[in-house]
């Protein structure tokens, strides 16, 4: 039948703004996408800023594209528990009851948190560009810069799903995500330059995907070396993607047995 | 199509406990079938059987005339879910619940909202509309429950122990719901644990026990079937309670039963109702109520099973 991926498509879509409606009725959800990253840049900018650059506007300058890979990774941690809580809640058997694609429910999830990856994107841009962030490039530059934004928390957002689909309480999930997304963003070059570290740390740091992407970000944004930092970033998505998203699928598959 | 809903000797277990140990049973188009069984009595899992949510690993059933299994797309279509293991969106409003549910079910934008307004208006839901279905009673999210169950119109309904938990007001609103549903020809499902629901609205019964049925029939056959009557006597001073158990025992030749106030001992022979009355006569004994009546589906689940439906529920 050749209607059946049309329908799938369609059934998608209705489930992202399923999603979507979260946002209206949950406030807390704007205060993590929203209300957070503006609270990071706050903070690190004003706080710390002056004493790792000497002067809080050169630090946002370098700190603001590692705090836009800093907000998607931190925002991948809720599909997680979505989908943890639509399961025990009994929500995923409605959604098996009806005559609908067998994995409308999962996609349309996974596109419903990729919008919400570019409110707090764009949220982050206004935000720095208000406190004084100047960006270097183009237009060109920007939107690519988004895309890999979106790649990336697209590549994370698979791991928290299958964290969400394998944890007994939903509610855990996203405690689990944050011990490993904390350490993660934190030993990357997102806040501080890798310089200033010691030299065994470096050697994470450098091969810790976040490092790969604010890298692509900073030379997307501000000028300087875009293919290396890109390629590597290219790999860490596919590489992420390609081990955690037939585990999730299988997960889902099992689940939804 | 003569039947719509068939099931034959379905089964399925999970690791070595034996949800479904071959159960037949089937309900006409517009019947209401009731599945009465404490917890744990596989009922939910026949349910989800039914409603193509687990594949059983023997046997066979038919919803509507299509393979749960082989046609799952197909009964898809024909059924409606609610209960236990089927639920709303809490974050999202009681309209958007429904609204959802209308789209994936190919409804267009307009007729979706439409389908939603006259659920809700229906079900008393229209001031709730608005807000976040988590911020409803019990008995509203079961309301929500139903009428997104009712959406796509289905020819078959499956009601997992839909009042459970309910408080008696909310129940019986409930009740009212699902008869209405009942008058407009849709057939139904409805499991419960409780006697008096399956005997308020089932017109067939089958009683389910460690995943096999043990019984069937209208509750008025399961009744007639563990033979006799049920001699019933309320004396109207309480102290006497005793003494009325020591009477008709001794007459009807079997243990009586002293619950509250009441003394109740199965009859076999209409007969002994004569003897009693002599008998408490005699003894000096006044009796505010004296009844012969049909035993009610507990005493039927007890007999049946040895052990009482609410107890077991309990226990588990």
């Amino acid at each position: 039948m050749t209607t059946v991926p049309v329908a799938g498509a369609r059934e998608t879509l209705t489930l992202t703004r399923r999603s979507l409606l979260h946002l209206k009725t949950n406030p807390e959800e704007i205060i993590e996408l929203v209300v957070q990253p503006i609270v990071i840049v706050l903070l690190f900018t004003f706080v710390f800023g002056g004493a790792i650059k000497g002067d809080w506007r050169d630090y946002l300058q370098f700190a603001l594209p590692g705090m836009l890979v800093q907000a998607t990774l931190f925002a991948t941690m809720r599909l997680g528990t979505a989908l943890g809580t639509d399961f025990k809640k009994g929500v995923y058997d409605r959604f098996r009851s009806l005559p609908i694609a067998r994995f409308s429910p999962l996609t349309g999830a996974i596109l419903g948190e990729m919008v919400r990856y570019l409110l707090s994107i764009v949220v982050l841009l206004i935000v720095g560009a208000l406190l004084g962030f100047r960006i270097q490039t183009g237009a060109v530059e920007t939107v690519a810069a988004v895309v890999v934004l979106l790649c990336f928390g697209f590549a994370m957002s698979w791991g928290s799903a299958l964290l969400g689909l394998t944890v007994r309480a939903a509610e855990s999930a996203s405690e689990f995500a944050f011990l490993i997304i904390l350490p993660l963003a934190f030993t990357g070059n997102l806040f501080v330059p890798t310089d200033t570290m010691p030299g065994w740390l470096q050697v994470w740091v450098n091969v810790n995907p976040v490092t790969s992407v604010a890298d692509t970000m900073r030379g997307l944004l501000l000028g300087g070396e875009v293919a290396r930092p890109l390629m590597w970033s290219a790999v860490w998505i596919a590489a992420l993607t390609a081990v955690f998203a037939p585990l999730a699928i299988r997960r889902f598959r099992q689940k939804s047995g | 199509m003569t039947y719509a809903i068939r099931a034959e000797n379905l089964g399925k277990q999970y690791g070595s406990t034996r949800a479904l140990d071959g159960v037949s049973f089937t309900a006409r188009p517009g019947q209401v079938l009731g599945v009465l069984g404490p917890n744990g009595a596989g009922k939910t899992t026949a349910v989800r059987v039914l409603a193509t949510l687990t594949r059983p690993d023997r046997g066979s059933a038919h919803v509507g005339g299509h393979d749960v299994v082989r046609q799952a797309r197909q009964v898809r279509k024909v059924i409606g879910l609610t209960g236990q293991y089927a639920a709303v969106d809490e974050i999202i409003t009681g309209f958007d619940n429904l609204l959802v549910i209308g789209r994936l079910l190919g409804l267009s934008r307009e007729e979706a909202r439409r389908r939603a307004t006259e659920l809700l208006e229906q079900f008393g839901l229209t001031d709730a509309a608005r807000r976040a279905a988590g911020t409803y009673s019990g008995g509203m999210r079961r309301k929500l429950d139903l009428a997104a169950s009712l959406i796509g119109r289905p020819q078959v309904l499956f009601l997992d122990e839909p009042t459970t938990g309910l408080d008696p007001a909310a129940r019986d609103g409930l009740w009212e719901v699902i008869r209405g549903l009942v008058a407009d020809g849709t057939t139904v499902l409805l499991t419960t644990q409780y006697l008096e629901e399956a005997d308020q609205l089932a017109d067939h019964i089958v009683v389910f026990d460690h995943g096999r049925v043990i019984a069937e029939g209208s509750p008025y056959e399961l009744k007639t079937k563990i033979g006799g009557q049920v001699l019933e006597v309320w004396p109207v001073d309480e102290r006497d309670r005793e003494t009325v158990a020591t009477i008709i025992s001794e007459i009807a030749q079997c243990p009586a039963t002293v619950e509250d106030r009441r003394v109740t001992v199965p009859v076999v022979e209409p007969g002994v109702l004569r003897a009693v009355v002599l008998r408490l006569d005699l003894a000096d004994v006044a009796v505010a109520e004296l009844a012969l009546r049909r035993p009610s589906l507990d005493e039927v689940f007890l007999t049946l099973t040895g052990h009482r439906a609410a107890a077991a529920a309990r226990s588990s």
